[in-house]
């Protein structure tokens, strides 16, 4: 698909192949066996412009564009999922609607740090009641004074024990239903907001998920995002980029794992012959490689469009939706060709199956997806 | 400091570790073989943009080869280079070793500089000599094998390894200093230098800014003339020996003298 | 008349110097006879007897207090000099890291054509040119050149490719002395300081040469012979994981598909069988090397030389014969 790139396209991804290879490919075992939070590649990542890439130079991004983002996490993710999903809800989900909803001041106080990679971002929008059923915010805001007073808790937050700051969805007027929910810009310090334990996970190991919960948390009222009642609107919005970078994800999973297996196939011999040359592995392949195609035109069709502001909520999901089945469909095909090996952690392929996973599941889970992309249809 | 201006000479090199040779055909297979940065020219601009970073110096890149060489020159501007520049003729092509430094040196003194560096050398043609040689025709000292590099002042001290020892030495600029991997950790390009500056201009130098008789360039011009390359065959079939031990240990020992492997420390 | 730089430190001539000398002599039958062996220093005259044993027809010492400590400058501009006053055909150097500065600078002086790192050397019959034939791409290509029109055709040549001649310890040849000009203007790089070089253990993925060992070695103990092997190699060593998952080595040393991918020029693999990977983690070795008790362990089929039979005895005896044919070419500095 090279031919729908531009030349600084081309050459960020070269960039992005080498950092891949060079620093996130010998951290990947590590972070998925010891549960690692590779802080040293988000420093490395911020040195070099990454960590801010789809922003103007004039708000402190790298002047990049969104298909240049979502190639970085594409790259990143071909060696460790965990690596990729840091780098896409810190710039998905919080450097993004700082940058459309946020105010002067808060793009300088916290957009300009974030995209410098000084800060690490996230979103906490879940709560334990609250996941598919997203409007039924539990999580609520009270104007007391010169703060809106927090309580309640928000669950499976992606960067959660490592972020410096978060946006946080509250409900500030339960009568008016979703269009009573707010965003919040959430610093880690803030009196009243404690962080829980990282959770014990299937997948994507290395990525710090955790529980927030907030004690009459006191939020300066200069930190709400846009206006009362523009909380849902936010989230859902935002979301749409983040299920490309999910799409990326998947995307990048699901090449890393076909091309271990491109790599095994020419090496392993039984029956006197590499297992390459048998027509059933050769067809498993060819129909792991078409999916794999067909799912990458899906999330750059997608970042296309949202660079051209022609996105629709329609073709975020249903590149979210088609490159998270992929991945999962790629990987434990991979980890079947690969045989008895493959089950074990010698090799990577169980590790990306496992990672492959939750794709189907965050950001929204490929229900949501389904409903997202009917409703777009069916009016 | 002053206004120190550094020339990096680069090479665009096909990554000869992933050149195979098919097992079969016994030939070079250069498919899908990238064409990078010679590594330890990326080395020496390193040092180059290590030193612009400390004192302010001018880095200028340049690279002679065919026009896709401006690939190298991109890159470098990514990492950070100030300028760039591509010598680019078809007279030049076939230069050897010392055609080519002949071509550089030219070059670097219509540029003006007050130090020069190079990798020690480049991996396809691995000889190690332009460098040296460019030093050489603007008569000019050299260091070669630097490990480690400071200026002082109008002095250039570097760490140099030889054989069987580390040299410190140091010299006066103008001078060329080659570049080994083991200086420095080359940084990666940046991402904002991208985008937004991709169109940076680089200056193309050919012939009729150089201005070489065409019986002294290229081909014609070289000294050294390629008579033949072949590759060394494929793989032959491996041996299997059973017998006693000591004679096993003989056969192995004259292996390793027939494929050259045994080293002397 | 070829010419041979030979390369002396502290007084002590090298043996690629000697080595170069035996190859010229026999190219020289091609030719008009003549070897001229050129060594540089200050008060060396006495390695003459030395240099005669080994087959030149004429020495020449170029001597000066200035070329008592290698600089590139000074040795530089003394050859440059002996060889326009000698106007030899061929110029040889030895492609130590000294020669392999000191070649391209004098070629450049002398105006004429270098190829460095020369695996042959050999006269055409017709055009009595010197063919000169070296690797390049990494190794992957070889290539012929010739040097038809400038004087001298130079060639460097790295220590070991061509063998040491016996020397004749009755061979007498007459030196003559050579007093370059040379002055301090003359020396740009000054020396401030020399440090001897501590060999380093070099993370195995650097390892030109690796002996491994696997479960078929059998203690940790055992792998004191590998060690001893390699370190006379001029290696390191390593293992599968076995033989980690047994406490004999740290993880570091671990070769395979979850330790680390070599492509040494030799790889060794002692009481390894070869799984796939291990196989994945050194099958683009160049040169493979297997001792097995098991002719069929999968490593015998990808090895280019399979030993099948007790490790032990094997790598004893070849440890002494590799002492035994190292004290030969002994006499060399540190």
């Amino acid at each position: 698909m090279d031919y729908l790139l531009t030349k600084e396209q081309l050459l960020a991804r070269e960039l992005f192949r080498e950092f891949a290879e060079k620093e996130v490919k010998p951290l990947a075992q590590k972070v998925d066996e010891d549960e690692y939070f590779p802080t040293e590649t988000v420093e490395k990542m911020a040195e070099i412009g990454m960590m801010g890439i789809p922003f103007p130079k004039e708000v402190g991004g790298a002047g990049g564009d969104y298909l240049t983002y979502i190639i970085a996490v594409e790259e990143i993710a071909k060696y460790c999922a965990t690596t990729a999903i840091i780098l896409s809800a810190h710039t998905s989900l919080c450097c993004y609607p700082i940058y459309m909803w946020g105010t002067e001041h808060q793009k300088e106080k916290y957009l300009r740090p974030l995209l410098r990679g000084e800060y690490l971002g996230a979103f906490a929008l879940t709560e334990p009641n609250a996941g598919s059923d997203a409007g039924n915010q539990q999580t609520t805001a009270k104007l007391v004074g010169d703060y809106y007073v927090l309580n309640g808790s928000k669950v499976f937050i992606t960067n959660g024990g490592k972020a410096d700051v978060f946006i946080v969805f509250a409900m500030t007027d339960k009568s008016k239903g979703t269009k009573g929910i707010s965003a919040f810009i959430v610093e880690k310090g803030f009196e009243g907001f404690k962080i829980g334990k990282p959770e014990r996970k299937l997948g994507i190991r290395g990525s710090s998920t955790t529980e927030l919960i907030f004690e009459d948390c006191k939020v300066p009222k200069e930190n709400l995002l846009g206006s009362e009642g523009m909380g849902f609107k936010i989230a859902l919005q935002t979301l749409d980029g983040g299920r490309i970078g999910v799409g990326a994800q998947a995307l990048g999973i699901a090449e890393g794992a076909i091309a271990e297996v491109l790599k095994y196939v020419k090496e392993r011999k039984q029956f006197s012959k590499p297992i390459g040359s048998f027509q059933g592995i050769q067809w498993y392949i060819a129909d792991m490689i078409t999916k794999t195609e067909a799912a990458k035109l899906l999330v750059y069709n997608a970042a296309l469009k949202k660079d051209r502001g022609i996105l629709t909520s329609a073709d975020a999901a249903m590149a979210k939706k088609f490159a998270s089945d992929v991945a999962m469909e790629v990987t434990t095909q991979a980890v079947q060709i690969f045989g008895g090996y493959g089950y074990t952690k010698d090799y990577p392929v169980e590790r990306m199956m496992r990672d492959a996973k939750i794709t189907q599941i965050y950001e929204g889970t490929n229900e949501v997806q389904k409903m997202v992309i009917a409703s777009h249809y069916i009016k | 400091m002053m206004s120190f201006r550094i020339i990096v000479f680069a090479k665009q090199v096909p990554d000869t570790t992933e050149v195979r040779v098919d097992p079969i055909k016994g030939t070079l297979i250069r498919d899908g073989v990238k064409s990078i940065m010679n590594p330890e020219d990326k080395n020496a601009l390193e040092v180059a943009l290590q030193l612009k970073d400390k004192y302010g110096a001018k880095v200028t890149v340049i690279t002679m080869g065919p026009p896709s060489a401006e690939a190298i020159l991109r890159e470098s501007y990514a990492m950070g280079a100030d300028e760039a520049v591509l010598i680019t003729d078809p007279l030049y092509a076939g230069s050897d070793t010392w055609v080519t430094s002949m071509i550089l040196a030219k070059a670097a003194q219509m540029m003006g500089f007050d130090l020069i560096l190079t990798g020690r050398q480049a991996i396809d043609g691995d000889t190690a000599q332009v460098g040296i040689e460019i030093a050489e025709h603007l008569k000019i000292p050299v260091i070669a094998y630097a490990v480690d590099l400071k200026i002082e002042g109008e002095r250039v001290i570097v760490t140099r390894e030889l054989d069987n020892t580390y040299e410190v030495v140091s010299t006066r600029i103008p001078c060329l200093v080659t570049c080994t991997k083991e200086l420095n950790k080359p940084r990666y390009m940046r991402v904002e230098n991208i985008f937004g500056y991709f169109d940076r201009p680089i200056s193309i130098f050919n012939n009729s800014v150089l201005k070489f008789d065409k019986n002294e360039v290229g081909l014609v011009g070289s000294p050294t003339k390629v008579r033949r390359t072949f590759t060394k065959g494929p793989k032959e079939q491996g041996t299997i020996f059973n017998g006693t031990a000591d004679e096993a240990a003989e056969l192995i020992l004259s292996k390793l003298k027939a494929e050259k492997l045994i080293s002397e420390q | 008349m070829i010419m041979v730089y030979c390369e002396q430190r502290n007084g002590e001539l090298l043996n690629v110097g000697l080595e170069l000398i035996g190859k010229a002599v026999e190219l020289s039958k091609d030719l008009d006879g003549e070897v001229t062996a050129v060594v540089c220093g200050n008060k060396i005259t006495q390695l003459s007897d030395k240099i005669s044993q080994y087959g030149a027809t004429r020495i020449i010492i170029v001597e000066h207090p200035l070329l008592e400590k290698y600089t590139v400058d000074a040795y530089t501009e003394a050859l440059y000099q002996v060889i326009t006053s000698e106007n030899p055909d061929i110029l040889l150097l030895g492609a130590t890291l000294t020669g392999r500065e000191l070649g391209p600078r004098l070629a450049a002086r002398l105006r004429t054509g270098l190829t460095a790192d020369c695996t042959n050397l050999e006269i055409d019959p017709e055009s009595k040119l010197l063919l000169m034939t070296r690797p390049a791409f990494g190794g992957n290509l070889m290539a012929t050149i010739i040097c038809p029109e400038r004087r001298p055709q130079m060639a460097t040549i790295r220590p070991g490719v061509f063998p040491l001649p016996k020397p004749d310890t009755q061979r007498e040849v007459e030196a003559y002395v050579f007093t370059p000009k040379l002055s301090e203007e003359d020396i740009k790089v000054k020396v401030q300081q020399i440090i001897a070089k501590v060999r380093k253990h070099k993370d195995i993925t650097a390892e030109k040469i690796i002996v491994a060992g696997g479960r078929g070695v059998g203690s940790k103990e055992n792998f004191e012979l590998l060690e001893e092997l390699a370190e006379l190699l001029g290696g390191g060593i390593a293992g599968s994981r076995a033989a980690v998952d047994e406490g004999w080595l740290p993880k570091d040393l671990q070769v395979g598909q979850t330790g680390k991918v070599v492509r040494p020029k030799l790889y060794i693999a002692i009481g390894i069988s070869g799984a796939i990977q291990h196989l994945a983690g050194m099958q683009e070795s160049e040169y493979i090397i297997a001792i097995n008790k098991d002719p069929e362990a999968p490593i015998m089929k990808i090895a280019d030389l399979a030993i099948v039979g007790d490790w032990k005895p094997i790598v004893r005896r070849l440890i002494q014969q590799l002492k035994q044919t190292m004290n030969i070419q002994e006499e060399k500095i540190s």
